[in-house]
């Protein structure tokens, strides 16, 4: 095992991506397939435990530093960048939220195998809430837990060597007391009851499935799921989504200012009316990076501050975080096919922008802006900033 | 200042439960109030004692039991 420094692992990124991720990138969306290369290549250089202690065998990088290499994944194939962000994420709530030997050992396993791991957090009859479960974990036997699920999505689920699974502590349990349990083979069945067609993040291959797993009561994590959400879930899917995000936007940019480069050369001495463009679209793209970086820097130095991350206003912050980056990605996308016109609007072009488009606007409808809004717009009724 | 407390939660609690029933060292989450719920019970208790939760209160941990809320609301009337 190689322990690589946060630059080298970002560098190695950067190169998966611009020599597998980004050659495989049309056809991973073209057929909705799993990434496969890029994967292979990224368990190759260690990039799955990269957020895991470097006592238990990871590289023991902070959020910040995962989120730059999301964004160089980013840049070249956005399904790849997704599942390795939603991955990172289950991985950061045992890392803080798995105390117990049991998950101690299962960290330095994934480490060690380069295990990839899953989330089921939407369920079937909770209308997209997912601080609520219907299902429960059931007991069996003195020691053993049995969970059934049905799950609309389960992001990259056939390709995931174990899930993360919500669901309420007890039969008897309200719906939003909810526990983490852990999910993997041998005990684990998938069955898929739905397909992954859309319009972008295609190679994420999120289908839904009846999940039913069973196994030792060590799988299911101390801290209840409410905790586990508030403190590392939401705002380490919010910081790493952001980055796949800004990746996407950088990339449409780099396009952007290629083509007024080629503009300007055509007929040195007039500046392209694209170039005033590029300049307002440059800004906007230092916003997001500054919005991104900034708040997952933010992040980084409160992550053991249990009472700062209880407050309101910390979840005021990570809802707006997704609210704005998956806005703005949008904007910056669009901007860029107002500069490369017709020659981004092609499907055979170099400056081609269709499939960075379709991905952009997955960013606001997975978790609805809607949703995410009116969350803080009933927090800020009782909000002081003082 | 309990019944009061107590009376808040049966309205704007929705818990699955009789607030009755909720001890008051129970964890109130866990009993079922969701964080929406929460914050209807936050702005039910500022109308009610007068009172004004200041930012430094406004955490999970201040409305997690009838104990906490009657420590907070006493700790800002000065009862």
């Amino acid at each position: 095992m190689r322990v690589l420094d946060a630059n080298s692992l970002s560098r190695q990124a950067a190169r998966i991506g611009l020599e597998v991720a980004g050659v495989a990138a049309g056809a991973v969306d073209r057929d909705a397939r799993f990434p496969t290369e890029a994967f292979e290549a990224m368990r190759e250089e260690s990039l799955l435990s990269v957020l895991i202690p470097s006592e238990l065998g990871g590289s023991g990088l902070s959020i910040g530093q995962v989120g730059d290499i999301v964004f160089e994944l980013g840049r070249h194939c956005a399904s790849t960048a997704m599942i390795f962000a939603m991955h990172q994420i289950q991985v950061a709530s045992i890392v803080r939220h798995g105390r117990s030997t049991f998950f101690r050992d299962y960290l330095a396993e994934v480490a060690d195998r380069q295990l990839l791991l899953a989330s089921a957090t939407t369920e079937m009859g909770v209308g997209g809430d997912v601080r609520t479960s219907v299902c429960t974990v059931e007991r069996v036997g003195a020691d053993e837990i049995r969970l059934e699920k049905m799950a609309p999505v389960i992001s990259y689920g056939e390709h995931a060597d174990a899930i993360l699974a919500t669901a309420r502590r007890t039969p008897e349990s309200p719906p939003n007391d909810q526990v983490l349990v852990l999910c993997r083979p041998p005990g684990l069945v998938l069955e898929a009851i739905s397909g992954w067609d859309t319009l972008g993040f295609r190679g994420t291959c999120s289908l839904g499935f009846r999940l039913v797993a069973q196994g030792g009561t060590e799988l299911i994590l101390a801290d209840s799921y409410g905790d586990i959400s508030s403190r590392t879930m939401l705002p380490v899917s919010h910081i790493l989504w952001s980055s796949v995000w800004l990746g996407l936007a950088t990339s449409a940019v780099d396009k952007a200012r290629q083509f007024v480069r080629a503009e300007a050369r055509k007929k040195p001495g007039v500046t392209p009316p694209s170039a005033l463009r590029l300049a307002e679209l440059i800004g906007q793209l230092q916003r997001m990076e500054e919005l991104v970086r900034g708040t997952a820097r933010r992040y980084d130095e409160m992550c053991d501050d249990l009472e700062a991350l209880e407050s309101m206003g910390f979840a005021i912050t990570m809802n707006s975080l997704k609210v704005s980056s998956s806005t703005l990605v949008v904007d910056i996308v669009n901007r860029a096919m107002t500069i490369c016109g017709m020659a981004g609007y092609r499907e055979d072009s170099p400056f081609s922008l269709g499939r960075i488009l379709r991905d952009a606007h997955g960013a606001a409808v997975m978790v609805n802006n809607d949703r995410i809004n009116s969350n803080t717009a009933q927090m800020l009724l009782i909000y002081k900033d003082d | 200042m309990d019944d009061t407390i107590r009376k808040i939660l049966a309205e704007h609690g929705h818990f699955p439960v009789d607030v009755a029933t909720i001890r008051d060292e129970d964890d109130l989450y866990q009993a079922g109030m969701t964080s929406h719920a929460s914050v209807n019970v936050m702005l039910a208790l500022e109308d009610e004692f007068d009172i004004e939760f200041p930012e430094a209160m406004l955490r999970k941990s201040t409305f997690e039991s009838v104990a906490a809320i009657r420590d907070a609301v006493g700790e800002l009337t000065g009862s």
